[in-house]
């Protein structure tokens, strides 16, 4: 596009930049707009409404069959007949229609889409999973939808969107050791609340120093906020890795409804204890709990540099007696490179439980459900009552150095434990 | 005229229509008869079309379930009002063409069982000499609501109100 071409974007947030761009006109927040989508993003549990929609209200047809996805993964493999009849049916669906499909194994929805290269800064992407906020790691304006609304998109090749007001959460300091971008992330859901930017854009500044993957960790935690998109300024690694229009730049002009400032340099490692994910504290609460079930995985922190952090502290030992750890990479790639480099064997040395990537138990419906009373730590994003299973079980959330940890002592344990005194 | 049902803060989807009554377990012409069936039983068989629900903030949490807003639909509800709304419930609203509203100021001024007379394009609600201001509706809204939807529209015309017979611009990020 030549720049020409821009609307006048002065003194707008880049949720109203890429608004903007895309709707051709300036526009500012709480407008409605109309805007083409780059990706829908389909998930094997929602394909059927999604299906039906098309069929029976939209006339049957899919716009731009190329710009519709579908990932089996939230029960993959499946489960039961009715899980397996229902991917059976999306995959027909797919070949009949031209639509990209990910089968079983290849991994998490939005791990899949980043891996993929279908997601680009100042895109518009839409999921039928609330996590698509994940997809802000590179200010790709990603957002969760209902079936009627993916459908519509899947039909229309566009969409209809408010334009959200922008809280801006505003990074600084240095992060101490210990200190990962998931603790970052579920410090500042208990700043903000479940309902703190309800509506609204998340934008991170002062990330420069997060990897990708971390970034992805943040953006994909934004909908615990409430936030409807969770947008982290291209800058390292997405600039080195992918094309950034020049006009996708914080303004110093924009108006936010809220600046929440979070000192890096004081935080320490916490987790999210149940049942919900604002209920965030510091790790040295909690240390005397005893864990049966840790889990690392899922479109949060089950990435290769997730994988890593636990095999550096697994390194030669091995898990304790009585915990089991269960660790299910978020992609077939991040599985295939933690088998070049060496990490799964470490992993397995140390008594790992590998699961086909994907979901896995994230959502409670196979592969690591709990029992009754069992309590697990969980590098994921979400431990309301019976996520994971049992109503009666409880989840800690928490990053993945925390839960290799607690794989290797069989309690709730801190990064940089304090000195014991024999 | 229709009157104004209040219910205050935090309605969620299961209050709206109760998961036991989801049309695939009493069947797909019953469950608008169960909308509010424990909050409001009475609700229901007295809703009269065009009648106005009032809430708090944040109604229609929970689960994104389109069926509660259907029940809503079938019985005709004139519009919803509430300090503020869950995201994905006021799509709901919107793509199944009823009206949703936010305002600060309305839903505190109205009184469950008042009569009030609704203006939906001006964004007005009378009751006796008392006039209370919504936003009225942006014009893509006007325009998709007097088809019935934003579903209803896309299935007539092929296109969501506003891009008139000229498509908008599929821009690519450069
Ligand atoms: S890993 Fe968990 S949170 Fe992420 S998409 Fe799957 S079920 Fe949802």
């Amino acid at each position: 596009m030549t720049p020409t071409s821009l609307p006048d974007l002065r003194g707008l947030t880049l949720a109203e930049r890429i608004l903007s761009v895309r709707s051709g006109s300036r526009v500012r927040a709480g407008e409605l707009v109309v805007v083409s989508v780059d990706q829908v993003m389909v998930v094997d549990s929602v394909a059927p409404s999604v299906i039906a929609r098309i069929e029976n209200d939209l006339g049957g047809r899919v716009r731009n069959p190329e710009r519709v996805t579908f990932v089996l993964d939230h029960v993959a493999p499946a489960a039961n007949v009715e899980v397996a009849t229902a991917q059976a049916d999306a995959r027909r669906y797919a070949r009949e229609r031209g639509i990209r499909i990910f089968d079983v194994g290849r991994g998490i929805c939005h791990q899949v889409l980043m891996e993929e290269g279908l997601i680009q800064p100042g895109g518009v992407v839409l999921g039928s999973d609330s996590h698509s906020t994940t997809y802000g790691a590179v200010s790709c304006f990603g957002t969760g939808m209902g079936a009627t609304d993916v459908a519509l998109s899947a039909a229309s090749g566009r969409t209809w969107l408010k334009v959200p007001e922008t809280v801006v959460v505003k990074l600084t300091g240095e992060r101490p050791v210990g200190v990962s971008a998931k603790d970052v992330a579920l410090t500042v859901v208990r700043e903000l609340t479940a309902e703190g930017a309800t509506y609204s854009s998340l934008e991170f500044h002062g990330a420069e120093d997060f990897t990708l993957s971390e970034r992805m960790t943040l953006a994909n935690l934004a909908v615990e906020a409430g936030a409807k998109v969770g947008l982290v300024p291209p800058s390292g690694e997405v600039l080195e890795g992918f094309s950034v229009p020049e006009w996708l730049v914080v303004d110093p002009d924009a108006a936010y409804v809220r600046v929440l400032e979070l000192n890096l340099g004081a935080l320490t490692p916490v987790v999210a204890a149940p049942s919900s994910v604002d209920n965030v504290h510091p790790l040295s609460g909690f240390s005397g709990v005893r864990v049966d079930q840790v889990f690392v995985g899922t479109c949060t922190n089950g990435r290769l540099d997730d994988l890593h952090t636990v095999a550096d502290i697994l390194r030669g030992q091995r898990v304790a007696d009585g915990t089991r750890l269960l660790v299910i990479p978020a992609s077939s790639r991040v599985l295939q490179d933690a088998a070049a480099d060496g990490t799964l064997t470490t992993l397995l040395a140390a008594g790992a439980v590998f699961g086909t990537p994907g979901c896995g138990p994230c959502m409670g419906r196979h592969m690591g459900v709990l029992a009754p009373s069992e309590v697990c730590v969980s590098t994921s994003n979400r431990n309301f009552v019976g996520r994971m299973g049992s109503s009666e079980a409880q989840i800690f959330l928490a990053s993945p150095a925390v839960a290799a940890l607690t794989a290797l002592t069989g309690f709730l344990a801190a990064p940089q434990p304090e000195p014991v005194v024999a | 005229m229709p009157r104004v049902w209040q219910f205050g803060d935090s309605i969620n989807t299961d209050d709206i229509l109760p998961g036991k009554y989801a049309p695939f377990m009493v069947g797909e012409d019953e469950f608008h008869r169960y909308a509010f069936a424990h909050l409001r039983p009475e609700f229901a068989a007295e809703v009269r079309p065009g009648d106005l629900l009032v809430g708090g903030r944040n109604w229609g949490l929970g689960s994104s379930r389109e069926y509660a807003p259907q029940a809503l639909k079938t019985l005709q509800v004139g519009a919803v009002i509430a300090e503020s709304f869950a995201r994905i419930h006021f799509r709901n609203l919107l793509n199944l063409g009823i009206p949703a509203f936010t305002s600060e100021t309305v839903p505190d001024a109205l009184r469950d069982g008042d009569t009030v007379s609704f203006d939906l394009a001006a964004g007005t609600i009378a009751r006796g000499d008392e006039v209370f201001g919504l936003e009225p509706p942006p014009a893509f809204l006007q325009e998709a609501l007097k088809e019935g939807s934003i579903l209803a529209f896309y299935q007539k015309y092929g296109r969501f109100p506003g891009e008139g017979a000229k498509r908008a611009p599929n821009r690519q990020p450069s």
